[in-house]
């Protein structure tokens, strides 16, 4: 195979967020809309390479992804040794919002897979104006807790090995085997810690059941696509959240897990395609 | 009739990658599944021993249970959504973990692959990450 490079580019961003000074991971590729990516827990933008890759997306929306802090290439802010990482849905949303402004998006297009999945559906409640669309992957409005948490962060236990085992179940069984381990990879590459602070946002503090049915798809509409092999956000779970929100479209994916866009890109990008055609179309 | 259990020890054994990951992990279960339950015995990644029951005070560090229907369509050559994978069952609250749950959680990948080592067909390597040529155990 000849040596090429992809249409991405990587950048560092310096910027503050809630306060603290952060050097953040950027990639992006394409023209046209804005479509910002949000990559799942304890893992990182490389999930996100078939989007940034494929040219039926690239001519029509920018592409942009983040590694959230302590993710990826984005380190902890200074003095992370001293402190526990704990995601919060504030500090979450308003890290999103943080990033759209220092970008200079105008009314960009949010996607979001599991704990992303569940921010754009935070971000449509309290922050519809800021968004052209939000596109939920694996939306639920809460998961509750069915392991210890603890395993994924103790000194006595290999802390890649085991966020990797623990949501390799997540992928389906169908998928490409190249997608499957590029994707757990990436989990056993995460920071200790980083993974079960995310959840304390997915499991806890990020619990939304009672406030959804408030969102306004008129103001900003909603998509969701769930895959069916996920038993973390089941296809059941997103399909009460789009039977509590009015005007939410669903798709439930045959053969894809809790990772779509990174288990089997070309997979779902076939289900994205057709929701990012409607957004295009809508943006005139 | 076929048990899926008389094939353990032979299924585990034939993969070197998975003895490999097991290198560090000595430990007995139970496999339970309601009416019939069984003790595997493992030794530096090994299995040893597979013994069926009823017991008279059986010990073990950590037990699996799930009702015979939910082993059977785990073991099914393609199982469906929500029966393919033992976090998935534990999940539904269709499998209990119970015991000294520390070799289970620290060799997930390798007690995963074990349970699913018996499914007609399967291909190990895409449930866990199982070097064809791992280093001699030391």
């Amino acid at each position: 195979m000849s040596a090429r490079f992809e249409p991405v580019t990587g950048r560092y961003l310096h910027l503050d967020i809630g306060g603290r000074a952060h050097r953040l991971y950027v990639e992006e590729a394409g023209q046209g809309i804005p479509l910002v990516c949000l990559h799942t827990a304890g893992s990182d933008t490389r999930q996100w390479r078939g989007l940034l890759n494929d040219p039926r997306i690239l001519e029509r929306f920018r592409v942009i992804a983040f590694d959230m802090p302590w993710h990826g290439k984005s380190s902890p802010p200074t003095g992370w040794q001293d402190e526990t990482y704990r995601l919060t849905s504030q500090a979450y949303a308003d890290l999103v919002l943080t990033v759209c402004e220092a970008l200079e998006l105008d009314r960009p297009v949010a996607i979001g897979c599991s704990i992303g999945g569940r921010i754009v559906l935070q971000l449509a409640l309290d922050h519809p104006d800021r968004f052209r669309a939000l596109i939920g992957l694996q939306s639920g409005a809460h998961v509750d807790p069915y392991y210890d948490l603890e395993w994924l962060n103790r000194p006595d236990a290999h802390g890649g090995e085991t966020c990797a085992a623990i949501v390799s179940g997540l992928v389906s069984p169908t998928a490409p085997d190249e997608g499957r381990w590029e994707t757990l990879w990436h989990y056993m590459q995460g920071g200790p810690g980083v993974f079960k602070g995310d959840l304390y946002f997915y499991k806890i503090d990020g619990d939304i059941r009672k406030e959804i049915e408030r969102i306004d798809t008129t103001a900003c509409p909603l998509y969701l696509l769930s895959g069916e092999y996920d038993y973390s956000c089941t296809p059941d779970e997103t399909l009460d959240v789009a039977r509590r929100v009015k005007g939410a479209q669903v798709t439930i994916m045959p053969g894809l897990g809790h990772f779509p866009m990174s288990e089997d890109p070309q997979g779902f990008i076939t289900h994205l395609l057709p929701v990012l055609n409607r957004i295009a179309g809508e943006s005139g | 009739m076929d048990d899926p259990i008389d094939r353990l020890m032979h299924a585990a054994n034939a993969h070197a990658g998975l003895v490999h990951r097991g290198r560090r992990l000595d430990t007995t279960f139970l496999l339970d599944s309601g009416n019939a339950s069984a003790l595997v015995q493992i030794r530096a990644g090994r299995v040893e021993a597979v013994r069926k029951g009823p017991f008279v005070m059986p010990s073990w560090d950590f037990a699996l249970r799930a009702s015979r229907e939910e082993w059977a369509q785990f073991w099914l050559p393609v199982p469906p959504p929500g029966h393919h994978d033992l976090m998935a069952m534990i999940k539904r609250r269709a499998l209990r973990l119970e015991g000294n749950v520390t070799p289970f959680m620290t060799h997930l990948f390798y007690f995963k692959a074990l349970l699913a080592s018996v499914r007609p067909g399967v291909s190990l390597s895409a449930i866990a990450p199982l070097p064809n040529d791992p280093e001699p155990a030391r």
